[in-house]
């Protein structure tokens, strides 16, 4: 092979990773789950300028020349995963080297913005992307009472802003002994927890009021704490706060009594105890991974909660959530997986990973469904997508492919799709 | 005489005193010792498999309970050969090599874990202490048998004594400076040293030639580790990079003692050498890479390249890193990934066995083996395939129809109240704090 061919090769490998390169794409599916309606049997999607421009069955869409055909026997929109801290926290979980995830300086930071701490070529990113997951909202790890802020990115190769969906999109909050400070510093107890979150908010609400009250020429000086806790009270953002045991469960809910701020609930182990109580106050939950392990704060979870969330009518998502040893980070296509066959059923557990994650995020406008004019995300698979023997076989970002078959392994570097696969 | 001496030579036929046999008909049966039967018996009589075979050539005895097993997918009990469930706590922080130390002495037999191990289908399992110690004791292999000691739980030798490995690590987690090694060439300086001093307590025992007078004083630990050296004693070593399986060989060759892999993230990169070395590996399946520096490169398709280069391979649970309940799925991943469907039930099973030397007792359905086995619904590799019951030495040991083995089986309120498993090496940032 020539010096012109070799580079005419990595031109031809690099093309669907460079920034920006929505090539003109069609995918073939053997069923496509649009989750817009019933499954489309041996249908094409047209992805043209990272946009679907064409849904429908295979007859009634004319694949226009030019355009790349991907075929698979299974495609369903990317998948979103709900609450993840990858990218902020990387996989060879060395504190000083790549664990952006726990600032813990302070119990209460809301102004740490997780755009400023996330790495779009991070390993893990690439391990999800592998597996279909195109959209995560990751940041701060439940491990202070106000770790920081969550963002919504797509797992593209960019950077963090070119590749963010939301650069703001929640303030996380801890209600649960991972809260707790090792030192003597507080909070120490539940209901110190509860004090300083009141007290917070109180400040944010006098802030506001102060800044509104004053004249032009002579603002209160700014706080960026406080301005990230007004975005919660204004309803700009949630709080996702995290809650696994039914008692703190309930202490969340008496918080958003108080403040009527928007509460989306995260973790949940024993949401099953108050299914009641979560249906008549509205309260959607961002669900622990059925896998989690039972142990602390989450020891009574059950592979069945999503199926009792499901029955109840209240809205969920599955998420791959916070691991601090291994594996390093779960992935929410197998979550979904075990869900399914412990009651929620192939059509709901493909839901919590798709168009009702994406509700819960609030960019369903973009993402979660296949429907023309949302973002060209795309999973393509060679069988049931839950199923433990079935492959990812390709995953496509706003028209862009960034995998063509399931890797045993991940890449931190550029990926090179010519290297030698496994033996 | 010898009447009396065949009649003890096959202890599986039924004889009067016998209980009832039970009869399993039916159902599609891996044995794991030949090719999936389609419509298949299996005939307990005891603790004991006495038959099984297609159902065409293998009629029920007379008196047998039948059980309509069709539609049904039997496989033997499945034997996790690395868990750290019922609290497992050997040895402790006083220094890095610690054979004295027995896990059995650590076990809760009440604990929780050991009924969702049921739950999974699993019947047999090599209990261990942790990995942050070069050498952190002696290892239980335990019967899920119904138990109220863990003493019930044994499987005792010939000699009635309880059964168990020598667990050992390298790598990073045993480098913890202080009186632990602060580097890979201390780490395996120290377990040379420790293995010389085993050699010639051994040597004065066996130069003692029987006289009290002439024996060393009594040293547990150097007693263990003359069983590993007489090869009694299995070495289960925890290791994951490529170089660290290397040295675990080459310490291997250097004494002479029998080895199991376990984890081997890296072993894809150096299959060849193990197979040569004909080290079996117990593999790890986890959902992502990384987490520490050594499994960077932990891959789905370990089991796969193992098996294509002839190396014995099972898989383990490391319960609590991974879920007892959802050990079929670390095969099926590996499925995934290009191992063949025998091969990976093999590896839930029968090489388990080989790894603990329980092959002539459990790990497949053939008549004179323990009755260990699991009634599934359907594929063993399918996620939504459900264990309906799991029998242990003839006794039904999980039954999903059972509301209270469902919770275990399942989860939720009360189904999981254990004490915690000591994990010694790993720092507060490394323990229950995960979401």
């Amino acid at each position: 092979m020539g010096h012109r061919q070799i580079l005419a090769a990595l031109a031809l490998a690099l093309a669907p990773f460079a920034p920006g390169a929505a090539a003109q794409v069609a995918v073939r599916g053997g069923v496509i789950h649009t989750m817009a309606g019933p499954p489309i049997e041996d249908g094409v999607v047209l992805l043209r300028d990272g946009k679907i421009a064409q849904i429908g069955p295979r007859d009634a869409v004319q694949i226009p020349a030019g355009f790349e055909v991907l075929e698979a026997a299974v495609v369903t929109p990317g998948l979103v995963d709900a609450r993840s801290v990858v990218g902020v926290a990387g996989y060879y979980n060395q504190k000083k080297g790549d664990q952006e995830q726990h600032e813990d300086s302070a119990a209460v930071q809301p102004e740490l913005r997780a755009l400023d701490a996330y790495n779009p070529r991070e390993a893990l990113v690439h391990w999800v992307r592998g597996f279909g997951v195109t959209t995560v909202q990751t940041g701060h790890a439940p491990r202070e009472l106000v770790p920081g802020q969550l963002f919504i990115v797509k797992t593209r190769s960019t950077t963090a802003d070119d590749a963010a969906v939301r650069p703001f999109s929640a303030v996380a909050a801890t209600l649960s002994n991972a809260a707790k400070r090792s030192d003597k510093s507080s909070p120490g107890t539940r209901a110190k927890m509860m004090s300083m979150l009141r007290s917070k908010l109180i400040e944010a609400q006098e802030y506001a009021a102060a800044r509104k009250a004053a004249d032009a020429d002579s603002p209160p000086a700014r706080d960026l704490a406080l301005e990230a806790m007004c975005a919660v009270l204004d309803g700009d953002v949630p709080m996702i706060v995290t809650a696994h045991r039914a008692q703190d469960i309930a202490s969340a809910l008496r918080l958003t009594r108080e403040f009527r701020f928007r509460l989306v609930l995260d973790g949940a182990s024993e949401a099953y105890l108050l299914l009641d109580e979560l249906a008549a106050a509205r309260i959607p939950v961002i669900l622990h991974p059925t896998m989690k392990r039972a142990s602390g704060d989450a020891e009574n979870l059950s592979f069945e909660t999503a199926a009792r969330l499901s029955e109840a009518g209240i809205p969920f998502a599955i998420k791959s959530g916070y691991e601090s040893y291994v594996p390093k980070t779960r992935v929410i296509l197998f979550e979904a997986a075990v869900a399914a066959s412990h009651g929620l059923g192939f059509e709901g557990a493909l839901r919590s990973v798709t168009i009702d994650a994406a509700r819960i995020l609030g960019v369903e406008d973009r993402v979660g469904s296949l429907e023309v004019g949302k973002d060209g995300d795309l999973a393509l698979y060679d069988g049931d997508p839950f199923e433990y023997t079935t492959h990812c076989v390709g995953t496509v970002i706003e028209g862009a492919v960034v995998s063509r078959f399931e890797r045993g392994q991940p890449v931190s570097g550029p990926y090179n799709p010519y290297q030698k696969r496994g033996r | 005489m010898i009447l009396a001496l065949i009649a003890s030579a096959l202890p599986a036929l039924p004889q009067p005193a016998d209980p009832p046999p039970t009869a399993f008909v039916g159902a599609k049966i891996h044995t794991v010792a030949g090719p999936p039967i389609e419509d298949g018996t299996l005939v307990v009589v005891g603790s004991k498999i006495v038959a099984v075979g297609p159902t065409a050539d293998t009629a029920p005895p007379e008196g047998a309970t039948i059980v309509d097993a069709s539609g049904k997918v039997i496989i033997p009990g499945l034997i996790c050969t690395h868990s750290h469930l019922g609290g497992t706590a050997g040895a402790d922080s006083s220094g890095p090599i610690q054979p004295d130390v027995r896990v059995s002495d650590s076990l809760n037999v009440r604990d929780s874990g050991y009924r969702r191990a049921l739950a999974g289908g699993l019947t047999t399992l090599n209990c261990m202490p942790g990995s942050g110690h070069l050498l952190s004791g002696q290892t239980a292999y335990l019967k899920l048998r119904e138990a109220t000691t863990i003493e019930d739980m044994f499987i005792r030798d010939a000699d009635g004594a309880p059964m168990g490995g020598m667990k050992m690590a390298n790598g990073t987690n045993s480098m913890r400076g202080g009186t632990f090694p602060g580097t890979r060439g201390r780490s395996a300086a120290l377990v040379r040293k420790q293995f010389i001093a085993a050699q010639e307590y051994a040597q004065k025992i066996e130069a003692a030639a029987g006289d009290p007078e002439k024996m060393p004083n009594r040293h547990i630990g150097l007693e263990a580790l003359g069983e590993v050296l007489s090869g009694k004693r299995i070495v289960h070593h925890h290791t994951h990079r490529h170089d660290d399986i290397i040295t675990v060989l080459r310490l291997a060759d250097e004494f002479d003692f029998r080895v199991v892999l376990h984890h081997v993230s890296e072993a894809w990169k150096v299959a060849d050498e193990i197979a040569a070395a004909g080290a079996p590996c117990s593999v790890i399946v986890i959902d992502s890479p990384g987490g520490k520096l050594e499994a960077v490169d932990v891959a789905f398709r370990t089991g796969g390249v193992l098996e294509r280069a002839g190396v014995n391979v099972a898989f383990h649970t490391d319960d609590g890193i991974t879920d007892s309940r959802l050990f079929l799925r670390s095969a099926a991943l590996a499925v995934r990934a290009g191992m063949t469907r025998p091969a990976a039930l093999r590896a839930l099973t029968l090489s388990g066995a080989e790894m603990m030397d329980l092959q002539d007792r459990t790990g497949s359905l053939v008549a004179g083996k323990d009755a260990d086995f699991a009634i599934l619904d359907g594929d063993p590799f399918s996620v939504y395939t459900k264990i309906l019951e799991t029998w242990v030495e003839g006794e039904r040991r999980f039954d999903r129809a059972d509301p209270q083995d469902r919770l275990y089986a399942e989860g939720g309120y009360g189904a999981t109240h254990d004490q915690d498993p000591y994990y010694c090496c790993f720092g507060d940032d490394n323990q229950g704090d995960q979401d």
